[in-house]
């Protein structure tokens, strides 16, 4: 695990950044270079304001990573945890977890907003990556 | 393009092989096959090999010359192809289109996957590489996780039930029971799938398919060589291969896995079918919710109705369209790259009559395999001659 992958991936992680297609206004998070609605490869960074809504979500209840693991990317998270797809007020979708909320007040639809979290701990000595979670 | 038939099909064992590795497993399928159709490794033109991750699994890459060199076919081109779980019926479909090109007479297609040489978080970490590692596995999505979610979203949407998802399970386990190369021979019933223990809500252990090793080797040849060497053999009628966005959320409709549609139909317009005239399918089943969105997304119920449809048993041997009659990867086990090519080998011996209590008499069969979450499908449609 090197520094430069956590870092430069800092816009994306820690400010929503994405990007906006200059043809035809599409806009993408992750960014994309090459817009999928028109074909365009011009594209403006573009800042998501970071609400949104539950699509879908499950509860993790089994630990994925491997606690003696100092190479291991995917991070030791406390079980059980809840993971959702979360639609963007702009309109795109992501992968992420919620926090800060008890499992039975999690239900689709509920309306969610980016939190400044911890995401990654790759190993006892690896880089500590941050980024979003909702609530 | 010429028409390619199957003459010739093996498979190991699905389970845990902990006297063999994955070369040993590769080698007792593929050598199988070649004494099925009945003829020598050197007549052996091109190999396919689909595999995962021999790196991840056991340390082993570069099986585009490994896999040859140990089953004695000396010299000859061979491909690796990967597509997660797809790699199996990946490489079918390169070997397809190599002897319907012209280009060779006689392949071999195969997949393997050695997945119990490592422990249940290294296999669970090789299996997230097949999501979008960064923005899925690195936030904490598993492949339980990922499909669970698509089945909370088919309850909310369409009403399907826990019990409905469980049916799925049962039906498989029941179907693997007559399965001699089956992982499990286990009767299961709804209570006990209802009673295991959460993965990620709302799929539970007996929800999944397991972890397994197991290799899967099938001989195809051009109709002429077929012809001469075969006297019954099964037509590969169509073959489907599209892709989609490999992380879930990037989907318009989180329900439809477009992959699965398009794949489905270049299929049935290549090989003049539509859903209604496939008598036997094997689907992929690597949880339930996966049997029930396959079983939408290739036509045989409508969107939303699958719960339903499979409750009510049109899809257990005896019914409208028997599914999974090989166990599916939920009781056949889900050797990654080898699955596949054994769902095609459960059509070849369904239209052969070969399948013991299994049978079902059918004469057009169709599997369907997927990778990921859907980022990648292949539908193939075989048929046999009128008997
Ligand atoms: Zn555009």
């Amino acid at each position: 695990m090197t520094v430069p992958k956590t870092w430069r991936r800092i816009p994306e992680l820690y400010n929503l950044q994405g990007t906006k297609c200059k043809s035809c206004s599409a806009l993408f998070f992750p960014g994309r270079e090459v817009c999928v609605k028109c074909g365009s490869i011009s594209l403006e960074p573009y800042r998501f304001q970071g609400k949104g809504r539950v699509v879908t979500f499950t509860i993790i209840r089994s630990q994925i990573s491997d606690p003696e693991g100092e190479n291991i990317d995917i991070p030791a998270r406390e079980i059980p945890y809840v993971l959702a797809i979360v639609e963007l007020a702009e309109g795109p979708m992501l992968t992420c977890q919620i926090v800060d909320t008890p499992e039975k007040d999690v239900f689709i639809g509920k309306q969610v907003d980016m939190v400044f979290r911890k995401i990654v701990e790759k190993g006892k000595r690896g880089v500590i990556q941050y980024g979003y979670k909702f609530r | 393009m010429r028409k390619v038939a199957i003459i010739g099909v093996g498979m190991t064992k699905f389970g845990q092989h902990w006297e063999k590795d994955m070369v040993n497993l590769a080698v007792e399928a593929g050598t199988r096959a070649i004494h099925d159709a009945g003829i020598h490794q050197k007549d052996v033109d091109v190999l396919y090999g689909g595999t995962m991750s021999g790196g991840l699994f056991t340390n082993q890459e570069h099986l585009g010359s490994m896999l040859p060199d140990y089953l004695g076919f000396k010299n000859i081109p061979s491909v690796r192809v990967e597509a997660a779980c797809a790699s199996g019926g990946l490489a079918l479909r390169q070997g397809y289109i190599d002897i319907a090109s012209g280009a060779h007479d006689i392949a071999v297609v195969g997949g393997v996957e050695k997945m119990t040489d490592v422990g249940s978080h290294s296999v669970t970490k090789a299996l997230a590489t097949a999501a979008d590692y960064e923005r899925e596995a690195a936030f904490g999505a598993t492949f339980p996780g990922l499909y669970a979610m698509m089945a909370r979203l088919h309850m909310h949407k369409f009403k399907t039930t826990e019990e409905q998802l469980a049916e799925v399970a049962v039906k498989n386990h029941r179907n693997a029971m007559h399965n001699p190369y089956a992982q499990f021979h286990k009767q299961i019933s709804v209570s006990d799938v209802l009673k295991s223990q959460y993965i990620a809500d709302p799929l539970k252990l007996l929800d999944s398919s397991p972890i397994s090793d197991g290799a899967a080797a099938i001989v195809l040849a051009s109709e002429e060589t077929a012809k001469k060497l075969c006297d019954t053999p099964v037509w590969i009628a169509g073959s489907g291969h599209a892709t989609d966005t490999i992380s879930l959320h990037d989907r318009e409709d989180l329900l439809t896995l477009n992959a699965t549609v398009k794949a489905a139909k270049q299929a049935y317009t290549q090989a003049k079918l539509s859903y209604k005239d496939i008598q036997h399918a094997e689907v992929h089943d690597c949880f339930t919710i996966a049997e029930l969105l396959a079983i939408e997304d290739l036509g045989f119920a409508a969107k939303g109705a699958s719960g339903k449809f499979i409750q009510e048993g049109n899809t257990s041997i005896g019914g409208k369209i028997p599914v999974n009659t090989s166990g599916g990867l939920k009781a056949k086990g889900h050797p990654i790259g080898a699955t596949g090519v054994a769902q095609a080998i459960e059509a070849v011996l369904q239209l052969r009559g070969d399948a013991g209590k299994r049978n079902t008499g059918a004469e057009t069969s169709l599997a369907h395999n997927v990778g990921g979450s859907g980022g990648t499908a292949l539908v193939h449609i075989f048929t046999r001659e009128k008997r």
